[in-house]
């Protein structure tokens, strides 16, 4: 059992405090645009609530709410069975299971701009492999011009960029199982499927949270990589939330409504998340 | 229901096993009868669990045998042994209830919903997990949770044989004594063949009619508690069984017996003649604390000693003593006077044992053993 | 380890090595190979395409400035983020539940309307364009992270080393320094790759605090790109580039990530 002790909170304000920093104050300066109307430094004048109710009313931003939604979902849907299934597949031991790990880390590591590059080069008819090998195979594939092609090669770069992370938490949370479970369920005759349903899946419980609200939220933020690669093309199919809003409160300087739309956003991540965070320890709740 | 055979059985962990230092196993033989309750005795890391793992076909003995009924079984994975085996730390599949848990290996041969209640129910009954059935497995506590594994073990009825692997390490000591006895009234109920894992003599007694002690990767000895006691057949056994273990003295041959310092034990002619049969390197004699016979007062035929401790343990005293340089422990009674300082002591002969590079000298049992070896000094 | 279980890995590698592959490829092309037709490997091989980055100084001082906050921040992140994961794995005190969760919350704040109130407060205290404001920048992330890693490792270390330290008479900076972190050794170089990793791919808020001084490599190589129109060989060198010292980082603690992630402790 843990003891109560509230000097416990003397270690914790450097976090506190330097999380603070950088989280408050912009919080604040946010919230302080969404209810203004902002002409230059000077002028500017406080309107209420009239941000929300516009932007909550606009069309753009609920198609891209929506596509927003639909591409979370499929990322979630596609890198969370995906990356399990690899994890169960990586090796235990030895200087494999090292090379594997370093292999998977790869791209995980490379910038987010550099990644929509790599995509960006290899998706073309061109001069990239895979739009080439496509084209070859009769497959007329051009991410630039059609929105189908668009989507796929936006999801596959997800996919190929995120799948190991899941795959490591998943991976961490197996070796955490004791050999014993596997031996009793050899002893009890259990089929494969039902020491992944009854051993692993239960113990991979609170890693798979974790991933899951990872993957929940950086894909539901995602900027970069689709910017670089389609500029959100063609035509609005691949302009998702953060592009949307950046085109508001950078392009148009639609300050006052990009500011109410981001804590909207934000909202939607927060109650997302926790939603999240409910389901999957509902069970741990009850005992 | 099987006898389980070994067969010119060894196993190493090492691919290139060299010399009898890398096998966790030496090449032994051995056979688990029909029916019988058994237990593996010895010190950790003295191969039982690999013995055990073997034998469920959760390691494949690199070297040797495993016979089930005489067939050989090396090739069949634990699944198709239909052997049952309980782990030192309680498993149970945490999403399911305890009724799914014990009803999980039932399900898995694919059994009908109405006999795996029965069997479920029958097993629970036994157990004492009735209350708990509908309860979830991750909410139980450690004994509980090792009730539902041994449960699952003993709720398959075509199980050739149940191996406990340490089951009690994690229950409490008043419940230990309880679940011992439960196991052995199973064993009686259904009789199939139990091998029983652990490093405590007290635990093996209770449950086994037939103990084997392991030492160093080979079974020492296998016989019954008393035969263990009584005629431990290495000085493993006589050190490992007993509290405090057996008295052993390193001694040198000299004529018509062994001496150590300037004290000489003779042997019976039988035990001369088989020592002089034999090649050895080095010579034990043994004796258990329990066997030493103490004189009330000075016996000019005993050998004197010096007290140098002792320990009142209630019902019984364990007295150290020094006898020409070597330390002996002696058990008193109760009622038994204490000797103060000097101490004057014999060995009865058949109670001393002699152990020739560690295993036991005998002497074939045709030939009767001498009444003359009172010791003198 | 069953073939199935091969295979499924080794086609996953193969996808993930292959776009990798095609820009290193690439990189070692002159412009008129890779225009002229597909080859799976530089037919004339040239390093051209990296003399163009490394004759010009920027490039240069861009690796620097990436590796200089991403280490600060690495650094910053486990210094804080270390007794505060010990708080949380020993202790329970007022308000912890809800100051852990307002931590994650902080990864939750979209960038794009985010980047302007950043940019103001770091303006504000004369930091912008500094290594420093980068790195404190990219703490709002990367602690909660460094703190739910770190917690997740110390509670595996049983309490009763800390009891029995206290006993011996360590004081509790000298017990923490002296023996508890040497034992989660391999939780910290799990932590550290984690910090290492979100820090040096960010892009946004890293261009956005910087202008000169402090210019990220990510960002040098995006202004690189739209200088010399769509230069591909030039590009893919560029690409090539900013992947390697991940990669060096990675081949450096592979041992302590290996050993961390096995004990399945993240």
């Amino acid at each position: 059992m843990k003891v109560q002790n509230n000097k416990a909170w003397w270690l914790v304000l450097p976090v506190f405090l330097l999380v603070a920093f950088s989280a408050i104050v912009p919080m604040m300066t946010v919230v302080n645009y969404s209810v203004q109307d902002i002409f230059d430094h000077s002028t500017r004048y406080f309107v209420g609530v009239d941000w929300y109710k516009q932007v909550l009313q606009d069309t753009r931003l609920h198609d891209s709410l929506l596509r927003q939604f639909i591409f979370s979902g499929c990322v979630l849907l596609i890198e969370i069975p995906l990356g399990i299934a690899i994890a169960l597949c990586m090796p235990t031991k030895g200087r494999m299971a090292s090379l594997v790990l370093i292999v998977m880390a790869i791209p995980l590591l490379i910038p987010w701009n550099v990644v929509g590059t790599i995509w960006q080069i290899f998706g073309r008819a061109d001069i990239g492999l895979m739009g080439w090998t496509l084209n070859e195979l009769g497959i007329a594939y051009n991410y630039a011009s059609d929105t189908g092609d668009a989507w796929v090669t936006v999801l596959i770069m997800d996919v190929w960029h995120w799948t190991s992370l899941v795959a490591l938490l998943c991976y961490s949370g197996l070796r955490a199982i004791p050999d014993v479970y596997y031996q009793a369920a050899r002893i009890d005759r259990a089929s494969a499927w039902a020491v992944f349903r009854h051993i692993q899946l239960p113990k991979l419980k609170s890693v798979l949270l974790i991933a899951v609200m990872l993957r929940f939220m950086d894909s539901f933020m995602i900027y970069t990589e689709p910017f670089v690669l389609t500029g959100g093309g063609p035509g609005n199919a691949t302009t998702f939330l953060s592009q949307t809003l950046t085109q508001m409160a950078i392009g148009q300087f639609d300050l006052g409504p990009a500011a109410a739309f981001s804590l909207v956003y934000f909202l939607i991540i927060l109650l997302v998340s926790w939603l999240f965070y409910t389901a999957m320890t509902h069970n741990d709740k009850t005992r | 229901m099987a006898e389980i055979r070994l067969h010119n059985l060894a196993h190493s962990y090492s691919r290139a096993p060299n010399g009898d230092g890398d096998y966790a196993i030496r090449e032994m033989n051995h056979v688990w009868a029909q029916g019988g309750a058994y237990a593996l005795l010895g010190p950790s890391g003295c191969g039982k669990s690999t013995l055990l793992n073997i034998i469920s076909g959760l390691l494949s003995p690199s070297h040797g045998e495993v016979q089930f009924d005489g067939k050989v079984v090396n090739h069949l994975h634990p699944e198709q042994r239909n052997i049952a085996q309980v782990f030192q730390f309680p498993v149970v599949y945490d999403t399911m209830t305890v009724f799914d848990n014990l009803a999980f290996p039932l399900r898995n041969q694919g059994m009908n919903e109405a006999r795996i209640l029965a069997k479920v129910n029958e097993i629970a009954e036994v157990l004492e997990l009735h209350p708990l059935l509908r309860k979830r497995a991750s909410n139980l506590t450690a004994d509980e949770k090792q009730k539902v594994s041994m449960g699952r073990g003993l709720v398959r009825d075509d199980v050739s044989a149940i191996l406990f692997d340490e089951p009690l390490t994690v229950i409490d000591p008043h419940l230990k004594w309880k679940l011992r006895r439960k196991l052995k009234q199973i064993h009686e109920q259904f009789n199939i063949t139990m091998v029983y894992v652990t490093h405590d003599q007290l635990e093996a007694s209770t449950f086994a009619d037939k103990i084997a002690v392991m030492y160093g990767g080979q079974i020492v000895q296998f016989g019954t508690p008393r035969e263990l006691f009584e005629r431990p057949s290495h000085t493993f056994v006589g050190y490992f069984i007993g509290s405090p273990g057996m008295n052993l003295i390193e001694v040198s041959r000299c004529e018509g017996g062994v001496r150590f310092a300037d004290t000489v034990l003779p042997l019976s002619p039988a035990l001369n003649q088989r020592l002089d049969e034999l090649q050895w390197t080095s010579l034990k004699v043994g004796i258990r604390p329990e066997f030493v016979h103490v004189w009330e007062g000075f016996n000019e035929d005993a050998l004197c000693g010096e007290v140098v401790h002792l320990e009142d343990l209630g019902t019984y005293k364990i007295l150290t003593l020094r006898l020409d340089g070597q330390l002996l422990k002696v058990r008193l009674q109760e009622d038994q006077p204490v000797p103060q300082q000097q101490v004057y002591l014999s060995f009865p002969a058949q109670w001393l044992m002699l152990y020739a590079d560690e295993y036991l000298v005998e002497v074939l049992p045709a030939q009767p053993q001498s009444q003359s070896s009172e010791v003198q000094p | 380890m069953t073939l199935r279980k091969k295979v499924v890995l080794g086609l996953y590698v193969l996808f993930l090595l292959v776009p990798i592959y095609w820009l290193l490829n690439m990189s070692f092309k002159s412009n008129t190979e890779i225009l002229g037709g597909l080859s799976m490997w530089p037919r004339s091989f040239t390093l051209a395409n990296y003399k163009v980055i490394f004759t010009d100084p920027s490039w240069y001082e861009g690796y620097l400035n990436s590796l200089y906050y991403v280490t600060l921040n690495t650094l910053i992140s486990l210094t804080v983020a270390l007794p505060a994961a010990y708080a949380f794995s020993r202790y329970r005190f007022l308000g912890d539940k809800h100051l852990f969760f307002w931590l994650l919350t902080n990864r939750m704040a979209p960038p794009a309307v985010f980047l302007l109130p950043f940019f103001q407060l770091y303006s504000s205290i004369g930091l912008f364009d500094t290594h420093i404001a980068v790195a404190l920048a990219h703490c709002l992330f990367n602690v909660p992270l460094a703190v739910w890693i770190l917690e997740g490792f110390m509670s595996g270390v049983p309490k009763e080393i800390d009891e029995t330290a206290y006993i011996d008479g360590y004081s509790f900076p000298k017990f923490f320094v002296k023996i508890f972190i040497p034992l989660i050794g391999s939780g910290i170089g799990v932590t550290a790759f984690f910090c290492f990793m979100f820090s040096w791919v960010e892009l946004l808020l890293a261009r956005t605090l910087t202008s000169v001084n402090a210019k990220p490599i990510a960002a040098v190589m995006t202004r690189t790109v739209s200088a010399s129109g769509i230069d591909w060989g030039v590009l893919a060198a560029a690409g090539v580039l900013t992947i390697l010292p991940g990669m060096l980082v990675i081949w450096f603690v592979r041992n302590h990530v290996a050993k961390g992630f096995a004990l399945g402790r993240v």
